[in-house]
């Protein structure tokens, strides 16, 4: 099945709101892209659109989580994390209220739209803020349960989605998901790959496809950036000696870098991060610009395999 | 109000004034001049016009306020005090290290305070969001936000407006402490704010004008406010930047600026005297 997180996004909080009244959701004139609009179908009474104006949603959701509601404010990860960044960092994450942000159209797999809708920093962003929990899911199932999880946190959330339709692989009979907690996807001694969202099932194939070729890499799927799984990457780096991290997302500031302050501190291997390299994106089709970035299978096998020789 | 009411709220905003001069000094910093053009509206939304009680200061019904001019929380410290959500000892560790008292209202740290602000043009989206919660909730709450003029040259002061009159929360009062001063100068000398009375009914305002220094004209527009239906109402209240105390007032150089001992020993004689003489 091939769905993107941000149409998974839209039917968990769906399904979510069904029990919970205080469940609210606010936009920024995207419903249809950010996929908050099969809520809006849904709940009409519970949906508000704040037009093209994320700073004062933000402000908005603030208010609304201070009076008790759970809201989800959504809108383009360029805008809801770079525009009302402020906005996030002191009417949200200084009062710690229990505000949920959704960034959806996160990565170059935006595509066509080009670099200005591209963001690549949101995670980074994020994560300058004191207290703010981040999940950035890699498929369906995944995204169905963060969406639950954050609902049951109480404190702030931002949770990245994706525009591109990509194939589920985790097994819903079997998937459990827990804040923090980074899920070892595969086995093996001669190095990790930490993976995080859309990449994360690009690096699944890469893998397996190394591993007839002689290399046994460990692959963790990191859907939460922060808090970071301290231990299962210091289990990882005393294991198996080095770390490769694989992210749609630069690799300044992201899961790359909360990698390497585990490790510089608590065990230092080396770690190569592989991710948009501080250059913008442009327009294409998203898996032509996966290709382009060496962020889809292939182009993951072959850069593993060059940082193992 | 009757007289001896209007007597009472004078002589509390005399005394908010006092612990405001109080506070800034103790602090060596802060926001002296918009906290004491702000102070006799703050006394009169806490001792009149809200519906709010101390000892219960997260009542979910009650009236709420948001300070969006958050550095002109000296005078909120003061008048909270006064209410008695927290002991007026408090003022003195104002901006101290350990206070209960932050520089910009702390909702996490201050009994009394709806919520976190200081960065200015948030306040009143998160006024709005309350508002539309009491909606949402069908509760008859009403939220008051405070903006100072210089803020609404923010732009997110707008976004909030036209979400507001859109939503027709007309259960959101916005005053604005126009005091004419901001930092750089006068605000129609920095960034050409008037008419600001037909930018708020340009989006959808009922609005209303009142002197922020008169509790008979403060009672009125409040009054007024409340029956205003289908949309949100903005108060412009005209005040003097630095009221009670003369160097102070309508000085420019008083916006950020702690008195020094010999100033505030001037300071706290005039507003004792003022204090004295409604006393009779």
């Amino acid at each position: 099945m091939k769905i993107a997180t941000r149409e998974s996004f839209g039917l968990a909080l769906c399904e979510l709101a069904k029990e919970h009244p205080e469940i609210v959701v606010l936009d920024a004139d995207l419903a249809a892209a950010t996929k908050t609009d099969i809520f809006k179908k849904a709940y009409p009474d519970r949906f508000f659109d704040c037009g093209i104006a994320e700073g004062n949603m933000i402000g908005v959701a603030a208010g609304l989580a201070a009076c008790g509601k759970v809201p989800f404010a959504a809108s383009f990860a360029m805008f809801a994390t770079g525009r009302a960044y402020e906005q996030i960092r002191n009417s949200v994450g200084y009062p710690h209220l229990n505000v949920k942000i959704a960034g959806s159209h996160a990565g170059i797999s935006v595509g066509e739209d080009g670099a200005t809708h591209q963001c690549c920093e949101d995670l980074a962003l994020m994560r300058t803020i004191p207290g703010m929990v981040i999940l950035n899911p890699a498929d369906h199932y995944e995204m169905t349960e963060a969406v639950k999880a954050a609902y049951a946190y109480h404190g702030p959330v931002y949770i990245r989605l994706g525009r591109l339709a990509i194939d589920t692989f985790n097994d819903p009979d079997h998937y459990q998901f827990a804040i923090g907690k980074g899920i070892t996807l595969k086995d093996g001694s001669d190095v990790t790959v930490i993976a995080t969202g859309l990449v994360v099932n690009e690096a699944l194939k890469a893998v397996n496809a190394l591993e007839a070729k002689g290399i046994h890499a460990r692959l963790i799927n990191m859907h939460t950036i922060k808090p970071i799984d301290k231990e299962i990457i210091i289990k990882a780096a005393k294991e198996t000696g080095k770390i490769i991290t694989v992210e749609e997302h630069s690799i300044i500031g992201g899961l790359g870098e909360a990698v390497c302050s585990v490790t510089a501190e608590y065990c230092p291997v080396p770690v190569k991060r592989i991710g948009i390299k501080d250059i913008y994106g442009h327009s294409g089709p998203a898996l032509g610009l996966l290709s382009e970035f060496g962020l889809d299978a292939e182009g993951l096998e072959k850069s593993i395999a060059e940082i193992m020789q | 109000m009757n007289h001896q009411e209007f007597l009472e709220m004078q002589k509390l905003a005399c005394q908010v004034r006092i612990w405001t001069v109080e506070g800034v000094f103790h602090a060596k910093s802060g926001h002296p001049g918009g906290s004491l053009s702000a102070a006799d509206m703050m006394t009169y939304l806490y001792f009149k016009e809200m519906n709010v009680n101390p000892d219960n200061p997260q009542d979910p019904d009650r009236d709420r306020f948001v300070l969006s001019k958050g550095h002109c929380c000296p005078a909120l410290y003061a008048v909270l005090a006064l209410k008695g959500y927290f002991p007026t000892d408090e003022i003195k560790s104002l901006r101290h290290i350990g206070a209960m008292l932050q520089g910009h209202p702390d909702m996490k740290r201050t009994p009394g305070v709806d919520m976190s602000s200081g960065s200015l043009g948030q306040g009143i989206s998160a006024a709005c969001g309350m508002a539309l919660a009491a909606k949402y909730d069908q509760k008859d709450y009403r939220v008051y936000t405070m903006l100072g003029d210089g803020e609404c040259e923010e732009g997110q002061v707008w976004e909030a407006a036209m979400f507001a009159s859109h939503m027709k929360l007309d259960n959101l009062c916005v005053i604005v402490d126009f005091n004419g001063l901001q930092i750089d100068g006068h605000v129609n000398e920095v960034a050409g704010l008037e008419p600001l009375d037909k930018k708020f009914e340009g989006f959808g305002f009922e609005v209303l004008h009142m002197d922020g220094n008169n509790f008979e004209e403060i009672e009125a527009a409040f009054e007024k406010a409340k029956t205003i239906k289908g949309k949100p109402t903005a108060i412009i209240a005209r005040t003097v930047k630095g009221k009670g105390v003369s160097y102070m007032e309508n000085q420019v150089g008083w916006h950020g600026k702690a008195p020094n001992a010999e100033q505030y020993e001037t300071a706290i004689k005039e507003l004792t005297a003022q204090l004295k003489a409604l006393e009779g």
